[in-house]
């Protein structure tokens, strides 16, 4: 670097941090959900202590709460990644969806006697495979036909809604219970003897984690580090200026779009192969939206993604506890949808914050320059000295006010 | 085929009436200016709020029956207009991304009509006792041909779609408030240059928007379905009816058209499978034909875009 | 005479800069008062208050002597104000009389026929000659400038405002407005045109505010004070709009374009059969009005538009259907027109932008993986090289800088890649005199290193002072190419129009 040159970069009042923002809307989530419990007439207090209790009093809900987070971290993981490139991949829950019956057959059909980790291996390819096949078509529309991805996103998911409506029966169906697909044997699944060691014999909590884990690392390096990463940000932040720059759009668009809708195929693995043993007919996973306000809240990076996941992993698991006390269980729900209508109005918040570190910067100005009577500005000093003059000056104010 | 046309036709043509009312609700907005993904959302608020109304109007010892739903009918439009109001305020004052706080009304409109379903009824599903009775059509339905198809066994909610798109054809395209809705699409600056108000217009778009799309839910509830269910929801009809105003391109013939080719694919879907003429093919195939029938209408419609110009521009 | 407007001591701030500081203007009736400054001075901000899109934070307005608060177009109206915008407040899909009853239809269900009646009866009276029912897409820029125009005079507004209103206009066409404008001051109409050329003013002005910077400089008369005059208080030193440049010293050709034709969006043929090469050591000029090929012939050259037919040969190589990245490596430089929308990630870093063509190679990208240090030392050297100034340096985001330091940025980065051909599309739109000499200079030394530099401006003065060789396009055709010293702005203009010498 240029040592020589050091560019002064003026002083100015702090502005909101991503983190900020999202703490902000947290908040006014819960406290929308506060004013819900009111309405239909309980104490949020209890409701709340109910909520968290329920997801984190002991080892065993905590090990059922990282069961749950698993799919929400990859599904906002991948939400996150295609978003990154300017792209809304809505159809998480059809990912996760084909990658679920897909791992659910290879469990079933796979002869017996492979060695578990190649059958590890095996299955985590097929569910990467599987999601990016879906997520490739909704790139491919949109890169080659124009097709709006969110529009082609939803189709995908009923599609795949239907393929398991068909392939369940017809292939893995449990002949006692008619609507679900018989539970596949434990060493065919994420579950492991690390989780249960942990957290209890039945956890929920499997493989899928470290997976997860593993995930956000990876996908943090290649978007932060790599030439990959540098060209689908770019078409992401201005497909304009990557066009003209030389980058191929569409390529990087169905590029992205697939990498997406792997990481919800995994999401499909661990939910249908770890935290439950069956598929059943007839039902969309949430998780598919619920990886969007995950990635929203968190800023849309890895990290973000990781936290934001175990967050909502607690609140959708501890919502469970809530029909004890007569609380519909559709609270959690409700307050995540509120939660990322915040984040999507983040705006708001961004200027509440704004404007009051604003006044509070261009009082330390006024209070500095009563110290030095207007001689010197706040660019003049260091940091140290400028603390101190910002110190006496409120004095000074003080005083002044003292004496009227 | 006559037979199999006249089950078809009138089922088709209430499976269409929603989605028709979904997509010239997102015309509205769209054509103002404001991306309009949560028709779904609005819709199916709709759907939830006519239910829960009907039901507890008919549960009312000698309420008329026929009164409660046209309670819930109003009701429904005007809740779904509420929860519009908040995209509004997102896309409009607050310049969100239109994409995610459309993405949040759906989501929105999901958990908090489930989360109010179970507080009414505990289970979640609400079923009403008596939805709208169809009816003939006097005279019309003595027309041959015609009549049977078209205004035999039909709801009356079905003409009331029918006037509102009419006369939405002639507010969008002979009146003052039509001309300067259009241009709120296409030039926010020039229209604001005009003298307009932009942000009212598009807040009329958008409001309207969630009118219309409340009038379909409820219809939904109405005609053929007769109860909100919790798990179901309303199946990405109101995603139908966006595909509807792409491949109609964003012009109110263009919709009549697509919708009544998406209400058909509905239909079959719906009650192919106690059709003989479409004994032998498995449901899950009937199931996904209309969102195959989507797709591929929408790789021929999308590369020549006629959306408007400005829609999803904040102004 | 009396004042038909008063602005006194209008201040306006926008967040991080000043626009208007203490600003005075004083029309009288019946005159043509220019209000002259540089790009960014403030004009276009101080006519936007008088016409009630912004609100000015402090000073007074007053219309025919009585004070007034202007809060919407549509007071501006009432009190007679019309402006005709720099870029046309014009719906592309809508018919010209859908578009100019706009925002006064009349009645709610409007009736189109008398009101296209009573359009064609003004067109007549000014001589505009429009046609109600043709689509705006359909009609040429000049025929749309004077549907603003009819706009205005719909509303029956007699203090007109035309702000920079020659951009899009062919000499001839100019020459129409100009005589347009005097017709309406002939009717009892008055005018402010708001310009930053100098020429214009001194054809039909009357008197002329000048403003600096957001301030108000000084308020002369036109004709008493000389164009050099004017010039030094716009810019507030003496300037020449000259460039100093040494006769053209020309090597092999760089760029060989044979036979193209090129489709545009609306999939008919934008460039026709179209045939120009620029050898080394040269710059040559693409004059014409905006919209008739250029951009399709330049996104051809640079592999952002197929080519129909015809052929490309970029230093010997066929380019013709190689990719954008193929063509960059080849050596083509790309100045584009766009610089916010095409030519800078404006959320990103300024290390993201240095690199964004090249960050795949070895340099940058070994084995995939980004060479953040040298990346890092490459944008450094750019930076102190062009003198790109910005608040953080390196980690500046692209958007926190100001015009003239993006186009800086720009040209530095195609600069240091060392481009055989340099194409610079409308490098100086929006600068300040300050970047304008900066860029100006750029590209003469890019053609004095022996490089090929291909300039498409609007601008015929620009034209003038960097070209060589002057190549006019009318309608996606080349109409010819001449030699700057052979020929005039007049014989350009016309050619510009699509009459060719040999025709007249």
């Amino acid at each position: 670097m240029n040592k020589g040159k050091v560019i002064n970069k003026p002083l100015e009042a702090r502005k909101a941090s991503p983190l900020l923002v999202s703490v902000s809307a947290v908040i006014l989530g819960m406290l929308a959900g506060c004013i819900l419990i009111l309405v239909i007439g309980k104490n949020p207090i209890t409701g709340y202590s109910k909520l968290f209790m329920g997801a984190l009093s002991n080892k065993r809900k905590i090990g059922a709460t990282i069961g749950l987070s698993t799919q929400l971290i990859f599904a906002g993981l991948s939400f996150s990644f295609a978003y990154k490139t300017g792209l809304f991949n809505i159809g998480g829950s059809g990912q996760m969806l084909v990658g679920g019956i897909t791992c659910s057959l290879l469990a079933h059909m796979l002869p017996a006697g492979i060695p578990r980790p190649i059958y590890l291996v095996i299955i985590i390819l097929a569910a990467i495979l599987a999601g990016g096949l879906w997520g490739f078509i909704s790139g491919f529309l949109k890169a080659k036909f124009n097709v709006h991805e969110v529009v082609s996103c939803i189709m995908l998911n009923w599609i795949a809604y239907w393929i398991c409506y068909d392939f369940i029966p017809r292939f893995i169906i449990d002949p006692s219970i008619a609507v679900k697909s018989a539970p596949i044997a434990n060493e065919r699944t994420l579950r492991s003897g690390i989780f249960t060691a942990l957290f209890g014999k039945t956890t929920t909590a499997n493989l899928g984690f470290l997976l997860a884990i593993a995930a956000v690392v990876l996908i943090w390096f290649i978007l932060n580090k790599t030439t990959l990463g540098f060209n689908l940000k770019a078409v992401g932040a201005n497909r304009y200026c990557a066009e003209y720059a030389g980058i191929k759009v569409t390529k990087s668009i169905i590029i992205s779009m697939a990498i997406s809708g792997a990481l919800c195929g995994l999401a499909g693995l661990s939910f249908y192969c770890g935290y439950s043993n069956i598929m059943e007919m007839g039902k969309m996973p949430s998780e598919g939206f619920d990886g969007i306000a995950v990635s929203l809240l968190g800023n849309a990076t890895p990290v973000g993604s990781l936290v934001a996941g175990l967050f909502f992993g607690v609140l959708k698991n501890g919502k469970l506890s809530l029909a004890a006390i007569g609380i519909p269980t559709e609270l959690a729900d409700t307050i995540i949808a509120i939660i990322i209508y915040f984040a999507a109005t983040n705006v708001l918040f961004r200027n509440f914050w704004d404007g009051l570190f604003k006044k509070s910067f261009e009082r330390q100005e006024e209070y500095f320059s009563l110290a030095v009577k207007g001689e010197k500005t706040m660019d003049q000093v260091t940091p140290e000295e400028r603390k101190a003059l910002i110190k006496q000056g409120k004095e000074l104010a003080k005083a002044k006010k003292e004496v009227k | 085929m006559w037979e199999l046309l006249i089950i078809i036709v009138p089922s088709a043509i209430a499976y269409t009436m929603p989605l028709l009312m979904g997509a010239l609700g997102g015309l509205y907005s769209e054509r103002s200016g404001v991306t309009n993904l949560c028709i779904e959302g609005l819709m199916l608020f709709g759907c939830f709020a006519s239910a829960a109304t009907i039901v507890k109007l008919q549960a009312i010892p000698g309420f008329s029956y026929n009164l409660a739903i046209v309670i819930g009918i109003v009701v429904a439009m005007l809740a779904s207009t509420l929860l519009a109001a908040l995209h509004a305020f997102a896309s409009i004052n607050l310049k969100a991304d239109q994409t995610i706080s459309g993405t949040a009304i759906n989501m929105l409109s999901t958990a908090l009509s489930l989360f109010l379903a179970q507080t009414i009824t505990g289970s979640g599903n609400i079923t009403v006792v008596r939805a709208v009775i169809r009816s003939d059509v006097p005279l019309l339905s003595k027309i041959p041909v015609i009549g049977p198809l078209f205004f035999s066994e039909s709801y009356w909610t079905t003409w009331i779609c029918i006037a509102v798109w009419i006369s939405s054809y002639f507010l969008l395209y002979k009146t003052s408030f039509g001309l300067r809705l259009r241009a709120c699409g296409e030039h926010p600056s020039a229209v604001a240059s005009a003298g307009v108000n932009v942000h009212k217009m598009r807040y009329i778009g958008v409001l309207t928007s969630g009118f219309l799309s409340g009038l379909g839910g409820a219809c939904i509830l109405v005609t053929y379905a007769g109860e909100y269910n919790a798990g179901a929801g309303i199946n990405g009809l109101g995603f139908l009816a966006i595909a509807a105003l792409i491949f109609g391109q964003w012009k109110p013939l263009g919709i009549l058209g697509s919708t009544a080719f998406f209400g058909l694919c509905m239909t079959i879907a719906n009650i192919g499978r106690i059709l003989p003429a479409f004994s032998g093919i498995p449901m899950a195939v009937l199931g996904a034909f209309p969102y195959v029938a989507t797709l591929i209408a929408l790789v021929f419609s999308s590369k020549k875009s006629a959306a408007p110009l400005a829609s999803g521009q904040p102004f | 005479m009396s004042h038909v407007i008063e602005m006194i001591g209008i201040r306006k701030e926008f967040p991080g800069i000043v626009a208007n500081d203490n600003i005075t203007l004083q029309v009288e009736e019946g005159e043509i008062h220019a209000i002259l400054g540089e790009n960014g001075a403030g004009k276009s901000t101080l006519m936007s208050i008088l016409f009630g899109l912004y609100h000015a934070d402090r000073g007074v307005i007053k219309v025919r002597g009585k004070e007034v608060d202007i809060k919407s177009p549509n007071d501006a109206f009432d009190l007679g104000i019309g402006m005709v915008h720099q870029h046309f407040q014009l719906v592309h899909n809508f018919t010209v009389a859908e578009n100019i009853i706009l925002g006064k239809e009349g009645s709610f269900v409007y009736d189109i026929k008398t009101a296209s009646r009573k359009i064609k009866e003004i067109s007549e009276k000014y001589g505009l000659a429009i046609e109600p029912d043709m689509v705006i897409e359909d009609i040429t820029v000049g025929m749309q400038q004077r549907v603003e125009i009819l706009k205005m005079l719909y509303r029956d507004a007699d203090i007109l405002i035309f702000d920079e209103p020659t951009g899009v206009l062919t000499p001839q066409e100019i020459e129409e407005l100009m005589q347009i404008m005097k017709n309406l001051i002939k009717e009892g109409k008055s005018i402010i045109l708001i310009t930053h050329k100098l020429d214009e003013i001194k054809q039909v002005a009357d008197r002329c505010t000048v403003i600096r910077r957001g301030k108000y400089i000084g308020v002369v008369d036109v004709k008493t004070t000389s164009v050099d005059e004017m010039a030094a208080m716009m810019v507030g030193r003496p300037v020449s709009f000259k460039v100093e440049k040494k006769p053209p010293v020309l090597k092999d050709t760089v760029l060989e374009i044979s036979h193209l034709s090129v489709k545009n969006a609306k999939g008919v043929l934008g460039v026709k059969d179209f045939s120009l090469s620029v050898r080394g050591g040269e710059i040559v000029g693409v004059a014409g009005v905006d919209g008739n090929g250029q951009s399709e012939l330049i996104e051809a050259i640079t592999g952002l538009r197929k080519i129909e037919s015809g052929s490309v040969i970029l230093c010997g190589n066929d380019i013709t259907h190689m990719s954008i990245q193929q063509r960059n490596e080849l050596g083509l430089g790309h100045i584009p027109e766009d610089r916010q929308k095409r030519g800078l990630v404006l959320s990103a870093p300024l290390t993201t932008n240095m690199v964004i063509k090249e960050f795949y190679k070895p340099r940058f990208g070994k084995g995939g993986i980004l060479q953040t240090k040298e990346i890092e030392e490459y944008t450094e050297a750019i930076i102190n090289k062009f003198d790109v100034r910005s608040g953080e340096g390196k980690d500046s985001l692209a958007g926190k800088l100001s015009g003239g330091n993006q186009q800086k940025a720009i040209i530095g980065r195609e600069v240091t890649a060392e481009p055989e051909l340099l194409i610079a599309v409308q490098p100086t739109r929006g600068l300040d005199v300050g970047a304008i000499e900066f860029i100006h200079k750029q590209l003469v030394e890019q053609r004095d290193k022996g490089k090929a530099v291909l300039l498409v401006s609007f601008e015929l003065d620009e034209i003038f002072n960097l070209s060589d060789r002057i190549a006019v396009i009318n309608a996606g055709r080349l109409i010819d190419i001449v030699d700057t010293k052979d020929t005039d702005v007049n014989s350009v203009g016309l050619m510009m129009a699509g009459i060719k010498k040999e025709e007249k």
